[in-house]
């Protein structure tokens, strides 16, 4: 377990070293914001109480999980396979499995990062609001985040270089970002699109994430918090199974 | 206690029709300095892989400090350093960090000074690996192989792609780590360096052994002869050198009389009749056999630096 802390703070420590590798992951959700905010500002929907920055900064930090948890853990080992890094960690020696959790301790850690630009710039350009019970919004926080990561485990076990590694992972990426809810609402999707969406995980989080942010219990998702179990779940036993060194 | 620190034999292995080992057999023994020599593509990173447990043969039996590899290799790891032909670091980890992050994988204490001391990093203690010269990568993963006190240190190519300076300086260090506990092993495609450092070497030539024992005992058995070269002028008569060199063989090649002489004990008995002969000895060169040649004595084909 100590071995896992610390090769996690090792990965924190070089991922703010160098910023430019996440840049991406904190700022994209955040030019959303400002770019829908300013189109659709945070005055109260008809027959409602809240405005769209209310409902949908959700959204937002769903993109922050996915892009952290998908792109930027393939990608990530995917470099690391590719230079012999790997290789090296092996020799050390630790199992995937610790590898794994201690890549998922440094995505979760910048994901937080990133939620709380997104919670600054909301309250302080939108003046959003949060009715929402805050720790169980922080358990479905993590918990979406493990269940992404836990996707990301299975091409960030399997991609050999850098390269195949962004397919792998823009393949995963952006149908999650436009049919689960994240880049546009799902109420604008098709009947069969949203369908397929369901069997996305984001889907599931961002749906719980919305829910809890305007007031619902966390007991009402129990399908969601399942789903994502779930996914980390078969996740993890997947990059058991598969995951390569070299 | 088991006195050997490896036993392979008949080690296969096969990546799709390319057969990288194909029988490959020997033993270590506790203490020694054992290489394994051979060009590139021979099988010797594959060997080393294997010994390591990061690859399964394809058939064979092994023990690695009585330890089967393919079975325990992540028990086997935690005893042994092993530095690794073509890994990495990430770009921005600093070299302190890099070794107090592997002392703790390795559940050791961290000793990060005494290590950068002695493989003469102290100054780079702060640099990012991004920042370090060939050398001094290589250097820290000696380092880095040293973190747990392993009783097998592995070296796979230590000093390829280093410039002369960067090689010698690295062959100290192996010369440091000598003692009766440790035993090590180095794979290397240069000769001259497995003749200077090993205590027994294993000649590989793909992806089998063709030959093993001491660089000495090598070079007595396979090319017992040598080479002495005169360089004479034109005007040189060969009976000379024959007359005075008996039944070996002497031959002219442009200014020079090239001598086959059957072992280092005749060459003061020749040079002193040359010198009686009146045979002007201002230029005279004696060339003794290496493992390059032991190579192509035991091969048959030359030996590629490629």
């Amino acid at each position: 377990m100590s071995k896992t802390l610390k090769l996690c703070a090792m990965e924190l420590k070089l991922y703010l070293r160098e910023p430019s590798a996440f840049f991406f992951t904190l700022i994209f959700p955040l030019l959303l914001m400002l770019l829908f905010g300013s189109i659709w500002g945070n005055d109260p929907f008809p027959e409602a109480d809240y405005g769209y920055i209310d409902a949908f900064t959700s959204a937002f930090i769903g993109i922050v999980i996915l892009t952290a948890g998908i792109s930027n853990l393939t990608i990530g080992i995917a470099t690391y396979r590719e230079k012999g890094i790997l290789k090296r960690f092996r020799a050390a020696p630790i199992s995937p499995v610790s590898f794994l959790l201690a890549q998922m301790g440094a995505i979760l850690a910048v994901s937080a990062m990133g939620v709380i630009l997104l919670l600054i710039a909301g309250k302080v350009i939108f003046h959003m609001q949060f009715r929402g019970n805050s720790l169980e919004a922080f358990a479905a926080f993590f918990l979406s985040c493990c269940g992404i990561a836990g996707l990301g485990f299975i091409p960030a076990s399997l991609a050999r270089t850098a390269r195949s590694g962004t397919v792998i992972a823009n393949s995963l990426y952006f149908p999650m970002l436009f049919l689960s809810g994240a880049a546009l609402p799902r109420q604008m999707l098709p009947d069969l699109l949203k369908k397929v969406s369901e069997a996305f995980p984001l889907t599931h989080s961002i749906r719980m994430m919305q829910g809890i942010w305007l007031g619902d219990p966390i007991t009402e998702y129990w399908v969601e918090m399942a789903v994502l179990g779930a996914t980390l779940a078969l996740g993890g036993f997947f990059a058991g199974k598969l995951f390569r060194w070299d | 206690m088991c006195v050997h620190a490896v036993l392979a034999s008949d080690l296969k292995k096969s990546y799709g029709t390319v057969q990288a080992l194909s029988g490959m057999s020997f033993q270590v023994e506790r203490g020694e300095v054992f290489g394994i020599v051979g060009p590139n593509g021979a099988g010797k990173t594959t060997t080393i892989d294997c010994l390591a447990g990061m690859r399964k043969p394809d058939s064979g039996t092994m023990s690695v400090l009585g330890l089967d590899p393919s079975r325990n290799g992540r028990e086997l790891r935690k005893r042994i350093g092993l530095q690794q032909q073509e890994s990495e670091l990430p770009e921005g980890m600093r070299v302190s960090e890099a070794l107090e992050l592997f002392a703790c994988l390795f559940g050791a204490k961290p000793r990060s000074k005494e290590l950068l001391v002695r493989v003469g990093l102290s100054e780079k203690a702060q640099s990012p690996f991004s920042a370090l010269s060939g050398g001094q990568k290589k250097r820290l993963f000696v380092a880095l192989a040293l973190v747990n006190s392993p009783e097998l240190i592995i070296l796979d190519e230590l000093t390829s792609g280093l410039d002369p300076a960067g090689r010698r300086q690295l062959w100290n260090l192996v010369n440091e780590f000598r003692s009766p506990e440790r035993t090590v092993i180095l794979s290397t495609h240069y000769m001259d360096e497995a003749e200077k450092l090993c205590d027994r070497v294993a000649v590989m030539d793909r992806g089998r052994v063709v030959a093993v024992d001491t660089p000495r005992a090598l070079i007595e058995t396979y090319c017992p002869g040598m080479v002495l070269t005169l360089e004479c002028g034109s005007d040189f008569q060969i009976g000379k050198a024959l007359a005075v060199n008996g039944d070996q063989k002497a031959v002219m090649k442009d200014e020079y009389c090239v001598m086959d002489l059957a072992g280092p004990e005749v060459v003061v008995p020749v040079i002193r009749e040359l010198s009686g002969a009146g045979v002007n000895l201002g230029n005279l060169h004696t060339k003794t056999p290496t493992l390059e040649d032991v190579f192509l004595v035991a091969t048959g084909k030359e030996y590629s630096h490629e």
